[in-house]
């Protein structure tokens, strides 16, 4: 059953055309990777789920309501996460901090009360330890380092407990131990339920970890299934070989 | 009714010169991304320049210009390398406090050595004016001054547009402009790129000031009312869109005079500041500004 | 370390509120700490804003004003200050009532800075400063033009002077001030330390990314504003009544912005005592600045003025960008780990500390 969908979904830029009748699909439950050449469309079509890009047209279904040009807020607390090839997390605040911004709670008393407090703190705690950077919790952020980094973006995100996690490029720029640390955790929450969808180039990566595999090429899918039907398919190999 | 049609055209005149001016600070935060507070200044610190070629050694205001630009280039490029260049981060923020802060140097300085009474620059050409014509049977006359001035903005902005787009320096200043990173990995020199702009940017504030001393008196406190308008004419056309300049100048200038006629002159200045707020509901990023996008 | 700062800070408040009883100064000392302590309490308030978000909000003077001339027009048209109150079964003297509209004062500051603030921060980083400027000039403007006959134009409004004779006479002043600082001090610890503070903080980190994260980054920026607004409201009432009258050049006055922006980063942005700091030793220094005999003897005070505001600014804006306060935070932890390390402590966390830039939080206590 598909958790997350976009239907026909184009977008341009000035003359570019980034996305063009883009339609994907996302399985519940299920790890799906997202690859594709460089400008092929894929950060565009996550910035335009998670409401950080406007559609020129085409829609995008969450649970079966559509949540098209929903602001980054909106999108967020519906459940659906997603991280950054960049890293994006607070420098000046401290790593516990960064993990208290994304618990943030709705209602006024919520926003009254200390930030430390009992529940949220041992939640931030647990996932702080899950990732594995618990150790540095009252480091300001800017001091970690890229792998680190990236734990942390990982691990506010799950603060929020959603449905779906976006990962853009989680391997990049990273060592092979965090790597296999990555998938490991993206193996275990994905066993208590959460659905994935993981662009990367990290080809290793991808095969290894992906139940499906969707592939993007000039804005638009050209190919979906297993990691080795994706693999062997012939159009794929010649969008990344003549690309 | 002839008032209206004499402010409307002394607005486009002198829309000119100020459209010079904030050009000046909309190249500046074009390529460099700073915000020159201390333009309003500077442009009073140009006509002080002037009125003191004038007093002392009898120069034309027209032919001073040519002492008094490169001077003020010079001044730019002095600021730039003292005052801009050792920002290194959230260089924008930074850069309005430390233009502020020059700002009030140069005008604490230029109170010292000219105090504070007000003064004008006059000339022949600045009581004298020529008949235009007749509306509804009243006489139309307009100073010499507010054509010889448009001129003299016709002139520069020429320059200065022939300057970007017909030169290989316009070129890689445009190039800076779009990217400065990209623009450094191909080989320019962004730094004397910005220094240089930065120069330009004030050298302009010569011309401007010479034209602006010539309509009104004034003294070194009249750099608020003036930066203030220069701020609003680049966010309303907006930033870094030297069309913007042009616009929002011509605008605010045709608006401001025929509201001094029809209603009086000390509504002029609200009149602008109103504006501004309303076109920033409808449109945060100004007439030619760019839609900031949410940072991706 | 926090019961140290807890009880430094008890100390630093009984010493205030004796300094003009038991200390007996002249009256111009008291007149620069009525000053000092206004300039404390609106820093400390700008900074709730500005420091936490990252915005900064020039032409805040605009509220400053507007909570001046509040008071001023009450009081002329209720004819406060001129006979006793009485409220609440208390008798308020004559002279004492118009304090009690001084909150009331800051409420329309903050109401004013609900539309201007919306308006305002529909705009980003750049254009923000900038607008708010140009509607710090639109408030000049319209109490120039005698706005609705309110303002009483360039000319402005006047108080009824009350009767007290020096040196009293600063004396109810100097604590009304003290007071709001007191209260804004402890709203600034307050949000610096709740959730909400939070959402602030990560807006100036990266407003954006706060916003993907589900903090609501306009109704808290706002929130903050109007906070803000509030209380330069009530330091401007305050303010005109201790001047006795108030009218456009003095109660929107853009050297007062510029101050207010420079204490607060000389002080450090962000911080709970930096803008204290930045308004304690820039009034210092200006009321020593005063007395110096060539300014006294100077034709044009002011363009002295001008300039070394202006290089002062400069000076801190170059040398010490993020203030004094993170700065000596920074050398005191270098310090502290050259120690440790010299008596052998392996502390790898200290040492990642070092590095630390901005105050970020660590515990609470003075930011």
């Amino acid at each position: 059953m598909s958790i997350l969908e976009a239907q026909n979904v184009s977008k341009a830029f000035g003359g570019i055309q980034a996305l063009d009748a883009c339609s994907i699909s996302v399985e519940q439950g299920k790890i799906t990777g997202l690859i594709g050449p460089n400008g092929s469309g894929k950060t565009t079509l996550f910035n335009v789920i998670t409401g950080y890009e406007r559609v020129d047209t085409g829609t995008i279904t969450f649970n079966g309501a559509p949540i098209t040009n929903a602001p980054p807020d909106k999108v967020f607390r519906l459940g659906i996460g997603r991280t950054f090839q960049l890293t994006r997390i607070f420098s000046r605040l401290t790593v516990l901090e960064n993990m208290h911004v994304a618990a943030q709670r709705q209602d006024l008393r919520g926003l009254l009360s200390r930030w430390s407090s009992s529940h949220e703190q041992r939640r931030a705690l647990e996932l702080l330890d899950f990732v594995g950077i618990a150790g540095l919790k009252d480091l300001p952020a800017g001091n970690l380092s890229y792998g680190q980094k990236k734990l942390l973006e990982f691990a506010f995100i799950l603060i929020a407990e959603p449905q779906v996690i976006l990962l853009d490029e989680p391997a990049g720029g990273v060592n092979p131990v965090m790597i296999r640390h990555l998938a490991d955790r993206i193996r275990l929450l994905n066993q208590r339920g959460v659905t994935f969808l993981v662009v990367e180039h990290n080809m290793e990566f991808v095969m290894g970890l992906c139940d499906s595999v969707t592939v993007l090429h000039r804005g638009t899918k050209i190919a979906e299934g297993p990691p080795e039907t994706v693999r062997t398919n012939p159009e794929v190999l010649e969008a990344y070989l003549g690309a | 009714m002839a008032n209206i049609i004499r402010g409307i055209i002394e607005g486009l005149l002198s829309g000119g010169v100020y459209a010079l001016m904030a050009a000046g600070l909309s190249l500046i935060f074009g390529v460099m991304e700073i915000i020159n507070i201390a333009q309003g200044v500077l442009v009073i610190l140009g006509a002080y320049l002037s009125y003191q070629l004038q007093q002392t050694y009898h120069i034309d205001l027209f032919v001073g210009l040519l002492i008094t630009m490169p001077i003020m280039f010079l001044i730019g490029l002095i600021i730039e390398l003292l005052f801009i260049r050792p920002l290194k981060r959230e260089r924008t923020m930074f850069s309005i406090l430390v233009t502020y802060a020059v700002a009030l140097i140069i005008e604490g300085l230029l109170i010292l050595a000219f105090t504070n009474t007000p003064v004008k620059l006059s000339a022949w050409y600045v009581t004298a004016s020529v008949y235009v014509g007749t509306i509804n049977g009243t006489q139309l006359y307009i100073a010499y001054i507010y054509i010889f001035t448009f001129i003299l903005s016709v002139i520069l902005l020429g320059g200065l547009f022939w300057l970007l787009y017909r030169t290989e320096f316009g070129s890689t200043l445009r190039a800076s402009m779009q990217n400065r990173t990209a623009a450094e990995l191909i080989g320019i020199n962004v730094e004397r790129i910005s220094a240089i702009t930065f120069g330009i940017g004030v050298a302009v504030t010569a011309a401007g000031g010479m034209a602006f001393g010539t309509t009104r008196t004034f003294n070194a406190n009249d750099s608020y009312d003036l930066i203030s308008r220069l701020l609003v004419i680049i966010v309303l056309g907006g930033m870094g869109s030297l069309r913007g300049a042009l616009v929002g100048s011509l605008a605010l200038l045709v608006i401001g005079d025929v509201t001094a006629e029809i209603w009086s002159a000390s509504w002029s200045s609200t009149v602008f500041f109103v504006l501004l707020v309303v076109l920033l509901l409808v449109r945060p990023q100004g007439l030619f500004g760019q839609r900031e996008g949410r940072k991706q | 370390m926090r019961m140290l700062k807890i009880v430094v800070l008890l100390v630093l408040v009984v010493v205030a509120v004796l300094f003009p009883l038991q200390i007996s100064p002249d009256d111009t000392t008291t007149t620069v700490a009525v000053f000092a302590l206004m300039f404390a309490a609106w820093a400390t308030a700008w900074n709730t804003f500005s420091g936490y978000t990252g915005y900064i909000a020039l032409g805040h003077a605009a509220f400053f004003g507007s909570g001046a001339y509040a008071l001023a027009i009450m009081c002329q048209r209720w004819h406060v200050g001129l006979s006793d109150v009485s409220l609440l079964g208390l008798i308020i003297p004559a002279d004492y009532a118009p304090f009690l509209l001084v909150p009331v004062a800051g409420l329309i500051a903050a109401l004013i800075a609900v539309p201007v603030g919306w308006i305002a921060l529909h705009t980003r980083r750049h254009t923000f400063i900038v607008v708010t400027i140009a509607i710090f000039f639109i408030f000049q403007l319209l109490a120039e033009n005698n706005i609705g006959s309110l303002t009483g134009g360039t000319a402005g409004l006047e108080f009824h002077n009350p009767s007290w004779i020096y040196p009293f006479f600063n004396f109810p002043f100097y604590y009304a001030m003290l007071i709001i600082l007191v209260l804004a001090l402890l709203v600034s610890w307050w949000v610096r330390h709740s959730k909400y503070g939070l959402g602030l903080l990560a807006i100036r980190d990266d407003e954006d990314r706060a916003l993907g994260l589900g903090v609501k980054t306009g109704p808290s920026k706002l929130v903050a504003y109007v906070i803000s607004a509030l209380f330069a409201g009530m330091l401007g009432g305050v303010w005109g009544y201790f001047l006795g009258s108030v009218f456009p050049q003095s109660a929107y006055d853009p050297l007062n912005d510029i101050t207010l922006a420079l204490m607060a980063f000389m002080g450090g942005l962000g911080t709970l005592s930096g803008p204290i700091i930045g308004a304690l030793i820039i009034e210092w220094a200006r009321q020593n600045f005063e007395s110096l005999p060539f300014i006294q003897n100077a034709q044009n005070p002011s363009g002295y003025y001008l300039i070394i505001y202006g290089a002062l600014f400069l000076i801190v804006v170059l040398l010490l960008p993020e203030g004094i306060v993170p700065t000596a935070r920074k050398w005191w932890m270098r310090w502290r780990s050259r120690q440790q390390s010299a008596s052998g402590s392996d502390t790898p966390g200290q040492a990642e500390a070092l590095a630390v830039g901005q105050a970020g939080s660590g515990e609470g206590g003075n930011g």
